[in-house]
């Protein structure tokens, strides 16, 4: 199964807001930080190659 | 002085309590002529209390202010006799157009449903709203008493009523209500005299509406943008009111000076950098505004109740203020009548709190939510908010997570404790706490909509032709039995389908329309049960 662009987040306001709360008391740098270290836990999640390596394409873009 | 639309001036009258300088003692004082005192004040006719509405003022809102009115409120504005003249007054529209700088991000259809009397959404100014409540008030004169420039300067709380210092232009007098409903708005002078809190989340940044009148051809649909070329770093919106005129807001930020901003000079080539310089318009109105997120502590002080932006407070997006403060008037009134008539304590007044303050925090959330979504307050949630609008011109699964305002729907109390636990299996949206859907029904070989038909009291509605009986009674709260298929009919099986009625079932409704419990089978005692919960016993 290729990379998934649908709706897969069930209560998508939810999410954004844990997300958005989260950094709110940080700084510049500590988000940074912090955004990439989720991007490093969710690759990791995923795991399979081609479909990172289709999702860095389509950031990128 | 607006090109489209001529305040009426009420007149102010003198009251013989006044000028006999006498203290009378009223059931009900209505705070406030806004929308929300003014539908006060009909609900409370309509459950037959009479009540005096003061108002500081003399007319309708200045500008156009609330906007957009939703579904939900239209079928109280029904009941109340108004709803058809805003509806045939008003602009109904269903697409959304969101844009991220010059590009078209998404497009959203609010696809109304087929079979409700009210359309999902329209637009209106609020004077027309609240001269239409007023007219509506007038007739009902017998039982509603509409005062303006009456200012309360001053209240006290006693076991059973309340006294009040009122100021009119012949000076200063007393009057005594057992219960005051306190409409009067975000700055509240009512909550501030009870020492009430007001608490929540207020939003460093300004946004400036302006009213324009133009004959242009920009479709009926609501327009936003994020980043717009014509107003970097802000957002900025466009909606169609009645008249040709056109609402439009733009986010200014904080260091803006609100004094600067409103003057024609300066709201003129803004317009005009979002309009194109080629479109004719005049300007109608312009207002510039801060706003917050909070909401009183508690809605029931003893016999003062609030309701409105008097109680909770929001940011417009989602138009969420006007719309809410008409359900709190809904949710009130009937369990009011039943305290004042000693059908049930004064505790059932207490699940207004529980019921509208539950709404309130779900307000205060989607809009708090949309807030940070627009006005992104670091540089973090900006790029977030950024990635998700590029996303969405490409990808579906980012469409979801932009936020241009959630429009208001119905919160459900679904946690209720009026509300009776659902023993039995049911499929769709109608379990306990949910407003009725309406749906078209023939009565009397007419036809015509389920909420029409519910009435004043409490229901139970059974699908099916049990049982005989045309009342059910708990000691003084009676419950009025409609049979589907004997006593109304269902025009296109809508009410079938949205109730999930299979032969039997039974839905009791709150007065307020809403469900309070629903069974498979009749069972009087279950209904008795569930009718005696549904009014706090």
């Amino acid at each position: 199964m290729g990379l998934n662009l649908r709706k897969n987040i069930k209560n998508p306001d939810d999410f954004y807001q844990e997300l958005i709360d989260m950094q709110r008391n940080m700084n510049d740098d500590e988000v940074e930080l912090m955004n990439a270290k989720l991007i490093l836990i969710l690759c990791n999640h995923i795991g399979d190659q081609e479909i990172l390596s289709e999702a860095m394409r389509l950031a990128r873009d | 002085m607006l090109n489209t639309y001529t305040w009426p001036e009420y007149a102010y009258v003198q009251s013989d309590e006044q000028r006999n300088n006498q203290v009378k003692r009223h059931p009900a004082i209505i705070i406030g002529a806004g929308l929300i005192g003014l539908t006060a004040a009909l609900e409370c006719a309509r459950h037959g209390i009479r009540s005096i509405i003061l108002d500081d003022n003399n007319t309708v809102s200045i500008g156009s202010r609330a906007v957009c009115y939703a579904k939900r409120p239209l079928e109280i504005l029904d009941r109340l006799g108004v709803a058809d003249r805003m509806v045939e007054k008003g602009i109904s529209w269903k697409v959304g157009k969101v844009f991220f700088k010059e590009n078209l991000a998404y497009e959203f259809d609010l696809l109304p449903e087929e079979g409700h009397k009210m359309p999902a959404m329209i637009n209106l100014q609020q004077y027309y709203c609240e001269e239409y409540l007023v007219d509506e008030v007038l007739r009902h004169s017998d039982m509603i008493d509409l005062r303006w420039k009456h200012k309360v300067i001053s209240l006290t709380q006693h076991d059973d009523y309340t006294s009040l210092q009122v100021e009119t232009p012949d000076g200063v007098f007393a009057m005594e209500s057992d219960w005051l409903i306190a409409c009067d708005g975000a700055n509240s002078k009512t909550r501030e005299l009870v020492h009430a809190e007001f608490t929540g989340k207020f939003f460093q940044d300004r946004f400036l509406i302006a009213d324009v009148v133009m004959k242009a051809n920009f479709p009926t649909e609501r327009w936003f943008w994020f980043d717009p070329l014509f107003h970097r770093n802000q957002s900025a919106l466009l909606h169609k009111q009645a008249d040709d005129v056109w609402r439009l807001d733009f986010q200014m930020g904080w260091d803006t000076d609100p004094k600067e901003a409103v003057k024609p000079e300066n709201v003129m080539p803004l317009i005009k950098a979002m309009l194109g310089s080629d479109v004719e318009f005049d300007l109608e109105w312009v207002s510039i505004y801060q706003f917050a997120c909070r909401r009183i502590d508690n809605f029931r002080y003893g016999r003062i109740v609030f309701a409105g932006d008097a109680a909770h407070q929001v940011s417009p997006f989602g138009a969420r203020g006007a719309n809410t403060g008409i359900q709190d008037i809904d949710n009130l009134i009937w369990k009011l009548k039943l305290v004042m008539d000693g059908k049930a304590s004064d505790q059932l007044l207490d699940s207004y709190n529980e019921e509208r303050a539950f709404a309130a925090d779900d307000n205060l959330l989607n809009s708090t939510r949309s807030t940070d979504f627009i006005t992104p307050k670091s540089k973090g949630s900006r790029i977030f908010r950024n990635a998700v609008l590029e996303l969405s011109k490409k990808y579906e699964f980012a469409r979801p997570l932009v936020n241009s305002g959630r429009l208001s729907m119905p919160t459900p109390y679904i946690h209720s404790s009026l509300n009776t636990v659902d023993e039995d299996d049911f499929e769709g949206a109608m379990r306990p706490g949910t407003n009725c859907a309406d749906a078209p029904i023939v009565v009397d070989g007419k036809d015509g909509w389920l909420l029409n038909n519910l009435g004043d009291g409490f229901t139970v509605l059974v699908f099916g032709d049990k049982p005989e009986d045309a009342v059910i009674k708990s000691g003084d709260i009676s419950a009025k039995v409609i049979r589907i298929g004997h006593d109304i009919q269902d025009k296109a099986g809508l009410l079938n389908t949205r109730y999930d009625g299979r032969d039997g079932s039974v839905y009791l409704i709150r007065p307020d329309h809403h469900v309070a419990a629903r069974f498979r089978k009749f069972d009087k005692n279950k209904i008795l049960a569930a009718l005696n919960r549904a009014v706090g016993q």
